[in-house]
């Protein structure tokens, strides 16, 4: 429970970071839909022992959240609570695969600890690129993008009701839970029974907000349609914004450039 | 203007769990009256009021607005005209944002961007809500929501203005404001409302439900002077018609 | 068990990505012409509820844990498969942007795990027919049960498979399916019993719910149902065995396209567009020149390497010939790498300094 409870909070939070006013927020949210699409599948084009050359990919998130204003380490603390999932699986890559890729003097580094390594760097980069579009974007702003993208509008709308009453429903069921442990004198479980009547109730109440909610949109005269009430234009700094980052994502996916700097020095130094 | 008659007559609503929420209401309310409809918890105020805008159907009976019975014919008609603030905020405000909701119904009925633009700004005004315009409605707090959610429905420029418990959870000022601006409305109104002293300072007439039965429909000083029928009907003098809880001195009859 | 983009190649998340669209789109459709528009609202209010409803948790007997409610098949219980599958999909949506859960790419996966296979897979096949229209407390338990189970294996075999075949896990097949099936028959179950109390308790308050999704439209009369299916299926299994094929033996895919193209055609002209092409292909490839690679390997491709002069697979070559080379250029790679990331973080910090600076100035 604590967890979503965080998290619904960290959701509004995030919401508030997309009412900043940079440059960045108020490029029209298509254009970095795209670039955060284009970047993501260009991280994850490497092959699995690809390293160093994702290293640069991190001046992507680092410029936007610097020109955006958004807070380092409030993003930092999120990606670090990367999917429990990817490490779980990521973490079998050095058992299985023990074979000696690097040698750096008398250590001996496996591929395996390679692939591990770049697997965390790829989930942050595209978490982290997810995290930054909704913190410049709004998710109410990332939804109507993906519609003019050609999302189907049905699909659109739902997205909208459902982000909209997260946060009523997340307080109601908080609620409900709070009101149970205050009566439960300190014991911490909720037996089956009770739970499916909690959770039940919750429902029920939540299908009646359903009725009432399409009765509220029927007396205010809808038909179905969704009329969109907004024009955003995709002028020339949008087009500016994509032409750039995705020239310099091509770039770094073709020249490793870690690699290029790093035997320079070298190279100097010998 | 004959069309802005609401006539309800025998409505009975029978809910689906078999609770009998009205039995037997009728009242005709005409033109530029002011209604308040009051009631213990459970009296059938909301139920009855969502009768008027076809919100629920009717188990029998039947309702006329402006003479037009309703029905699934006339019902988008009728829902243009009789707007409806509902009792919980949360339920009427389901777009992204406070301008987006305000636009929801202007949008619906046709109308061009600028207008839209212009009535929405005309309205949130009218609300005291201007400042909230770009907000995410879970960003409001919970007067600010009813503010909101009557400006959605002002927007719509209704000809019968339906209002479930509009006075519920804001704070002294926001309430004046809105006893304010229900003053100014021209047309018909319709208030449900416990804020008792609220229905004696806006309504020139009251209706009290009971049990899904109306027990009494008069002037307010006939029915919040007659005590018996107020104890019957687990209701109450408004404070302002009562003696001074303080010095106990008696209020002076107006 | 959600996909995350870390794991996965842009082929495999590209296909996925392809398939939950597809479904996305038929879904929608269906909804917008044969359900009232009532549905709207309620789609996206339960997919809300989803959340709400993992807030409260209950605690197992004997284990100690707690578990909580699934999303997929109860929504398909109550929306029935088009609306669910789209309702389950905002939901990942939402886990993708806000909770770390996966990422934009794995989005296309982790709808078709947890949406496709409860909706269109457990609910119909298994659900509908355990209850079979006379839905009792006990059918609508075991009905839940097993169908959540079933939905979930698949789901996590649908994991297992888009991992393997994105080849950046080197878990090897069998271990992994070894691993995810068994967990998930116990996440399944938990849901199964999860789901079915509170559908039980839903059906004795308010039947005429459960109604309706069980009255929506018979899976399989629809022919463009049948297609899009088949459809999905076609591309699963193209994508899962090429990537697959791609990871495990990627000269035997080299060897596969020479048969199937004609050498010419990959290795023709050293020059102009072809070239480029062969470049950009090269390097967009599910499996792209690697950086560290082995001796023999790397002489392999020596051709193509000659087609493209770039610094990098200059320096592969390089490697093969001396050993001591190689060291220099792990070396480079190492120094390289922490300067680059050291950099990146500077250029980030004056932007913010000059940000700040221009902010304050405007603000004068
Ligand atoms: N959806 C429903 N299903 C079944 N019974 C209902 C439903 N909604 C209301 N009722 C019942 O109908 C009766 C009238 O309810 P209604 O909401 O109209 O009361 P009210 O006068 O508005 O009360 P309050 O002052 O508390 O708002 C109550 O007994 C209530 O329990
Ligand atoms: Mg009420």
């Amino acid at each position: 429970m604590a967890s979503i409870h965080n998290a619904v909070l960290d959701l509004k939070k995030l919401d508030l970071l997309a009412n900043g006013n940079s440059t960045i927020h108020r490029l029209d949210a298509r254009a970095k839909v795209l670039v955060t699409l284009v970047f993501t599948l260009c991280v994850v084009s490497y092959n699995r022992y690809e390293l160093t050359a994702l290293f640069p990919f991190f001046i992507f998130p680092i410029v936007i959240i610097s020109l955006a204003g958004l807070p380092p380490l409030f993003i930092l603390k999120k990606i670090a609570l990367l999917c429990p999932f990817v490490l779980a699986v990521g973490i079998f890559n050095p058992v299985f695969d023990r074979t000696i890729l690097l040698q750096l003097g008398p250590l001996g580094i496996s591929g395996g600890w390679i692939s591990f390594a770049s697997i965390l760097a790829r989930s942050a980069l595209t978490v982290g690129a997810a995290f930054i579009l909704v913190g410049v974007t709004g998710f109410t702003a990332v939804c109507q993008a993906l519609e003019r993208l050609g999302m189907p509008q049905v699909f659109a709308v739902q997205l909208l009701f459902l982000y909209r009453y997260i946060f009523v429903l997340t307080e109601e069921s908080g609620r409900a839970s709070r009101a149970r442990e205050l009566r439960s004198c300190g014991k911490k479980g909720l037996e089956m029974s009770s739970f499916a009547s909690m959770t039940g109730h919750l429902l029920l109440r939540t299908w009646q907000r359903a009725e009432r909610i399409h009765m509220a949109m029927l007396a205010r005269g809808f038909t179905g349609e969704f009329h969109a009430s907004r024009t955003s234009c995709f002028g020339a700094p949008e087009i500016r914004f994509i032409l750039i980052w995705t020239a310099l994502f091509i770039f770094l996916r073709f020249q490793n450039v870690s690699l290029l700097l790093g035997s320079c020095i070298t190279r100097l130094i010998q | 203007m004959s069309h802005h008659i609401v006539e309800v007559r025998n409505l009975r609503h029978v809910y689906s769990d078999g609770t009998v929420a009205i039995k037997d209401v009728s009242f005709i309310i005409t033109h530029g009256e002011s209604v308040g409809i009051i009631g213990a918890n459970g009296a059938g105020k909301s139920t009855l009021l969502q009768h008027l805008n076809g919100s629920l159907e009717p188990t029998g009976g039947s309702i006329h607005i402006g003479h037009t019975p309703l029905s699934k014919g006339t019902l988008p008609d009728i829902r243009r005209t009789v707007g409806m603030v509902f009792q919980d905020p949360d339920d009427q405000l389901f777009m992204p944002t406070v301008f987006d909701d305000v636009a929801f119904g202007p949008l619906n009925l046709g109308f061009t961007p600028s207008d839209v633009e212009q009535r929405v700004t005309e309205v949130l005004e009218l609300v005291g809500a201007g400042h909230l315009r770009d907000k995410p409605p879970y960003h409001l707090s919970g007067g600010e929501k009813r503010r909101v959610a009557i400006a959605t429905v002002l927007s719509m420029s209704p000809d019968i203005l339906v209002m479930d418990e509009p006075t519920n959870g804001i704070d002294p000022f926001a309430r004046r404001q809105l006893i304010k601006l229900m003053k100014d409305f021209k047309h018909t109104r319709i208030v449900t409302s416990h804020d008792l002293d609220m229905v004696l300072e806006l309504c020139g007439r009251v209706i009290v439900l009971h049990e899904g039965e109306v027990w009494a429909d008069g002037t307010p000083l006939e029915i919040f002077g007659n005590s018996e029928l107020l104890a019957q009907c687990r209701l109450e003098k408004p404070l302002s018609m009562q003696d001074c809880p303080i010095c106990g001195a008696k209020r002076i009859p107006a | 068990m959600h996909m995350a983009d870390a794991l996965l190649s842009p082929a495999v998340g590209g296909i996925m990505w392809v398939a939950s669209a597809g479904t996305i789109a038929y879904c929608s459709s269906k909804v917008r012409k044969e359900m009232d528009n009532s549905k709207i609202p309620l789609m996206g209010v339960l997919g809300a509820f989803i959340f709400a409803a993992q807030m409260i948790n209950f605690s197992i007997p004997v284990t100690g844990s707690s578990g909580h409610l699934g999303g997929g098949l109860i929504l398909t219980i109550l929306l029935g498969p088009h609306a669910a599958f789209l309702s389950i999909a905002s939901v990942l949506v939402v886990q993708a942007l806000f909770f770390a859960d996966g990422g934009l790419l794995a989005l296309g996966c982790n709808i078709f795990n947890l949406g496709f296979f409860p909706a269109f897979i457990a609910f119909p096949l298994i659900y509908k027919k355990i209850i079979c229209n006379q839905a009792t407390p006990t059918r609508i338990s075991t009905a839940s049960i097993i169908a959540a189970i079933f939905g979930l294996q698949l789901g996590a075999f649908g994991v297992v498979l888009e991992t393997v075949s994105s080849g950046v896990s080197s878990l090897p097949f069998s271990t992994f399916v070894a691993m995810m099936q068994p967990i998930h028959l116990a996440i399944g179950m938990v849901e199964g019993v999860v789901t079915a109390s509170v559908v039980t308790f839903v059906y004795k308050a308010r039947p005429e719910i459960m109604q309706s999704a069980m009255e929506s439209r018979q899976i399989g009369n629809h022919p463009i149902k049948n297609v899009v299916i088949a459809f999905l299926v076609a591309a699963l299994i193209t994508g899962g065995f090429v990537s697959w094929f791609a990871s495990k033996d990627p000269d035997g895919l080299e060897w596969a396209i020479t048969k199937v193209t004609g050498q010419e055609e990959l290795y023709g002209q050293g020059h102009g567009l072809h070239a480029t092409l062969t470049a950009l292909q090269k390097r967009i490839a599910f499996l792209p020149d690697y950086s560290f690679r082995k001796k023999d390997e790397a002489r392999m491709e020596a051709p193509v390497a000659e087609t493209v002069h770039t610094i990098q697979t200059a320096q592969t070559e390089q490697n093969t010939k001396s050993h001591d080379k190689k060291l220099g250029t792990s070396v480079a790679g190492v120094v390289g790498g922490l300067m680059t990331l050291g950099l990146t973080f500077l250029i980030g910090l004056i932007l913010k300094r000059v940000n700040k600076t221009t902010a304050a100035k405007d603000a004068i």
